[in-house]
């Protein structure tokens, strides 16, 4: 992967969340529940990140089925390789983390 | 007894936080905000801490609009590029912003407003002041004031970009 820098938490439960195709509200109702309740997104957060991650073409919008239906989204091919690489990066921190921390 | 009053105040742009407090006191007071105009504030009753009242820079959008609707917020109305919403407190916790990044590209929003209305403020000023009229005056001190109001945003930014050196 060309990016290796870290994705923020929102960033990262947002992609996580639209593995599956999921509506903003749901998007919020996911994160808290994998989160424990730990992390909240803010309305006006999560569509900056929704509109930013679909310029990146990491996901994208699905059409409606029909006008009175929420819009709903979901992982492309490029977003998900991003999300396995940050899932990667974030073992490698968790597991020397581990790894020093026993031998003390 | 009244069931709705209506406030004129005036909020300076780097207030904008002061503003929604002001705000949200209103409705711990048992007054919700329930529509806007150019420096005014029509509340109705409600019950003491039955909504929370959040506000935001944003493009009239109505894409937006629909998104936030969709997570239990109203829209209560909008005043020149701000927006204002609630939401019952007993539909979760209401934020428009829950990190550092959003918080600080908010402020940036804020400051391309300022610096768009103060730069074109600044050019009619110096066209102006060679004019016979001699009213180029009130677009120098308009443009002075908005400069002085971009400075106070990137303060806010500042502080908050120290804040994410360390986490998110």
């Amino acid at each position: 992967m060309a990016e290796s820098f870290a994705l923020t938490e929102a960033t990262y439960y947002i992609l996580l969340s639209l593995v599956s195709p999921r509506h903003g509200y749901g998007i919020m109702q996911l994160t808290e529940e994998l989160s424990g309740g730990r992390v909240h997104l803010a309305a006006g957060t999560l569509y900056g990140a929704l509109n930013a991650l679909s310029a990146k073409g990491w996901i994208i919008q699905l059409p409606a089925e029909d006008d009175s239906r929420r819009k709903e989204y979901r992982l492309t091919e490029k977003g998900l390789q991003a999300l396995k690489s940050e899932v990667a990066r974030l073992r490698e921190l968790a597991d020397n983390g581990d790894r020093i921390l026993l031998e003390e | 007894m009244e069931n709705r009053i209506t406030i004129r105040k005036w909020f300076w742009v780097w207030s904008f936080e002061k503003e929604e407090d002001w705000l949200n006191e209103m409705a711990m007071n048992g007054w919700v905000l329930d529509s806007v105009s150019y420096c005014t504030y029509h509340f109705v009753r409600c019950e003491p801490g039955e909504y929370s009242v959040r506000l935001e820079m944003h493009p009239y959008d109505e894409a937006y609009l629909s998104f936030m609707r969709e997570t239990g917020a109203e829209y209560v109305g909008r005043m020149m590029m701000w927006i204002y919403f609630r939401k019952k407190t007993a539909d979760g916790p209401f934020d428009l912003f829950s990190d550092i990044d959003s918080r600080i590209r908010h402020l940036e929003k804020i400051g391309r407003v300022l610096a768009g209305i103060g730069g074109a403020n600044l050019a009619i000023g110096m066209a102006n002041t060679f004019s016979p009229a001699r009213l180029g005056w009130i677009n120098l001190l308009a443009a002075t004031l908005l400069m002085y109001a971009l400075g106070r945003i990137h303060g806010k930014k500042e502080a908050l970009e120290k804040e994410r050196a360390l986490h998110e």
